[in-house]
């Protein structure tokens, strides 16, 4: 049980620097994750707090402790990762329980604490066989077993399930939840899939290319995006962007083909400027009504079942758009769609420097 | 490509046996001398079929060894080609895995190059270094010991490649969960570097056995005390008696004799061996 303080934290590898500055407080028991595509920073992130690379700059404390110059093993942390790193020589048993034999934990304790934690995770039949007998599922639950065992004070996830296939992954990601919440240990995980991202997590950080550029709970990042860049990671299909400029009253936003839209806001501070208007494919729907405020011109049409996903051009231009709709549809190529939008679901940014605008 | 006509079948045969002949005939020679009598050996036409003295052979090789040739008996000879080529196995895979362990793992100043100083030697096997291994061993007192015939054989470059290519091989996972899980270096390396080189190491002993048994020219020339000679340089001391003719039926079962652990080594181990070097799964 622990808080985690992330104070002005910098990472360079000479004079790279690949992390510009994190600020972050992790509630008590909260599982948050960090979110951003690869290269962004974030296993390097976690590494820092794991304790497996140095701390170029500021300060990271676990507890009431400082741990910038501590030994992994010193910070009362466990770590799960991507691709299990199990111990090849060792049976299951062993591998749980190295780190307790280690700490010169008592023999019968650490059998009661394996013994309890197979139970937890459902691998007790496997405890006398060796990691290259096991499935990847089940070498999965053996790394977080071994993570468990150790009854740290925070569990740190780093791509856990990016090795699973399609299936299993859904699975074991709503057994993580459920294990995290029963156990009540602060947690951080890193993904690069936004939905892992948003489903795990109580808050996420998004990082992109060293900065952190929101944090927030999913709702919030999804809600009102900070940047551009959140905008379009987080969300599937992601959000459309499309150029715009904001008219004379700032109460519209006019496009390159004459269209124009209302904006959630009075945005006159940046009347005539250009900008970025992002639109969720879901928040765009078909009105044969009065409120038709746009179109779009389609030309390929996608069945998932529960929902139709059709791509096709914007308004009277040719920016790319796509628009997802409720169950299935028969939308025939070249078809002119009238769609309709809420105001409040438009989002407007700065085509420079991403930054969300706001009146 | 598997063809099944009766003439490459032949033909194929043909060329094994004759590979197999080439290699087993002069061991056949050397059994079937080993079992005659030492009159029956300067006779000519020299037998082709085994003797009835194989025993007997056996008994005065190993025990009483070559009367005036001035060698110790066989069997003496052999406990210490055993001893040394043990000592030469050991000490390189325990240098080896230490040195390999150090340059992967440590980061120090000059590291790259400690291991190409290691790698170079390579290119100085003990024949090349031989007068200046010996002024060495000699000063230090090693000259007729144990020690003084396995040390210079045991810095070894070629191990130490090796150990640090199985420890590239390693995923770096492994060592930051024995870090998570408070492992120290050493805890590392005896826990999880050592047990997942074992197949390596037992292919490695398996070489390096051979090669210090089958050492001549450095045993030849640091033992002058005939406690200490080794059985592969006590065959060529035999032939030496100057005097009479070389007493064959003595000197191939001496040969025998010495042929025998390397095989031994390598049919017990064969399995291990051959996994060590092909395994490529972690």
């Amino acid at each position: 049980m622990a808080e985690i303080h992330l104070n002005k934290v910098h990472k360079s590898y000479g004079a790279d620097e690949v992390l510009h500055g994190v600020d972050w407080h992790i509630r008590d028991g909260e599982f948050v994750v960090i979110v951003g595509p690869s290269g962004c920073g974030k296993s390097t992130l976690l590494r820092m707090i794991a304790g497996l690379e140095g701390i170029s700059q500021g300060e990271i404390s676990i507890g009431e402790r400082v741990v910038n110059d501590l030994e992994p093993a010193e910070r009362d942390i466990a770590m799960v990762f991507q691709n299990y790193a199990l111990y090849p020589h060792m049976s299951v048993y062993n591998n749980m329980a190295y780190g307790l034999k280690i700490k010169g934990i008592a023999k019968d304790e650490i059998e009661k604490r394996v013994n309890r934690t197979a139970e937890i995770l459902e691998i007790r039949d496997y405890l006398k066989r060796s990691p290259r007998q096991l499935s990847g599922g089940q070498r999965q639950r053996v790394a977080m077993g071994r993570a468990i065992v150790r009854e740290p004070s925070v569990f740190l996830f780093d791509e856990p399930l990016s090795n699973l296939d399609a299936k299993l992954r859904v699975q074991m990601r709503l057994e993580i939840k459920k294990l995290q919440e029963r156990l009540g240990i602060t947690s951080v995980y890193v993904t690069h899939d936004q939905v892992e991202a948003m489903t795990l997590g109580h808050r996420l950080m998004v990082l992109n290319g060293g900065y952190v550029e929101q944090l927030g709970t999913p709702i919030e990042l999804y809600e009102r995006p900070a940047t551009a860049f959140v905008a379009g990671f987080i969300g599937s299909p992601s959000m459309n962007f499309l150029d715009a400029k904001i008219s004379e009253d700032g109460k519209k936003a006019v496009f390159p083909g004459g269209d124009a839209l209302d904006l959630p806001g009075d945005l006159a501070k940046h009347a005539n400027h250009r900008v970025t208007v992002g639109m969720r494919p879901e928040h765009l729907q078909v009105d044969e009504g009065k409120s038709e405020t746009t179109s779009q011109t389609v030309q390929v049409v996608e069945h998932l079942g529960a929902d139709t996903l059709v791509h096709g051009t914007f308004g009277s231009g040719n920016s790319d758009l796509i628009v997802r709709l409720k169950g299935i549809r028969t939308i025939g190529k070249g078809e002119v769609l009238p769609l309709a939008i809420d105001p409040r679901n438009i989002h407007v940014f700065d085509p420079d420097s991403g930054k969300r605008l706001d009146s | 490509m598997v063809e099944h006509r009766p003439i490459v079948t032949f033909v194929s045969h043909l060329v094994l046996i004759f590979g197999v002949a080439i290699i087993a005939f002069p061991i056949w020679i050397t059994f079937v001398a080993s079992t005659h009598e030492a009159a029956r050996m300067v006779q000519i036409p020299l037998p082709l079929l085994p003797g009835d003295q194989f025993f007997k052979n056996l008994e005065l090789t190993l025990f009483k060894g070559l009367e005036g040739a001035g060698a110790p008996p066989v069997g003496f000879m052999m406990v210490n080609s055993l001893v040394m080529a043990l000592m030469i196995a050991v000490g390189k895979i325990a240098i080896s895995l230490i040195s390999a362990f150090a340059i992967v793992y440590f980061k120090f100043p000059f590291r790259m190059g400690f291991f190409w100083m290691i790698f170079i030697t390579l290119m100085l096997p003990v024949e090349v270094r031989i007068l200046p291994t010996f002024e060495v061993v000699a000063n230090l007192g090693m000259l007729n010991t144990y020690w003084g015939l396995s040390i210079p054989l045991i810095a070894s470059a070629t191990a130490t490649f090796m150990f640090r290519q199985v420890f590239l091989t390693i995923p770096d996972e492994l060592l930051e969960a024995a870090r998570i899980d408070g492992a120290g270096p050493m805890r590392f390396f005896v826990d999880i570097l050592i047990p997942l080189s074992r197949t390596n190491i037992a292919a490695l002993f398996v070489i390096l056995f051979i090669y210090g048994w089958n050492q001549y020219l450095w045993p030849l020339l640091v033992t002058t005390d005939q406690s200490m000679y080794t059985v592969v340089m006590g065959i060529k001391q035999m032939l030496e008696a100057a005097e009479q003719s070389p007493d064959w039926h003595q000197i191939m079962m001496t040969s025998l004799l010495a042929m025998l652990p390397p095989v031994f080594v390598v049919v017990f181990m064969q399995r291990l061996f051959v996994r060590g070097l092909t395994e490529t799964e972690k």
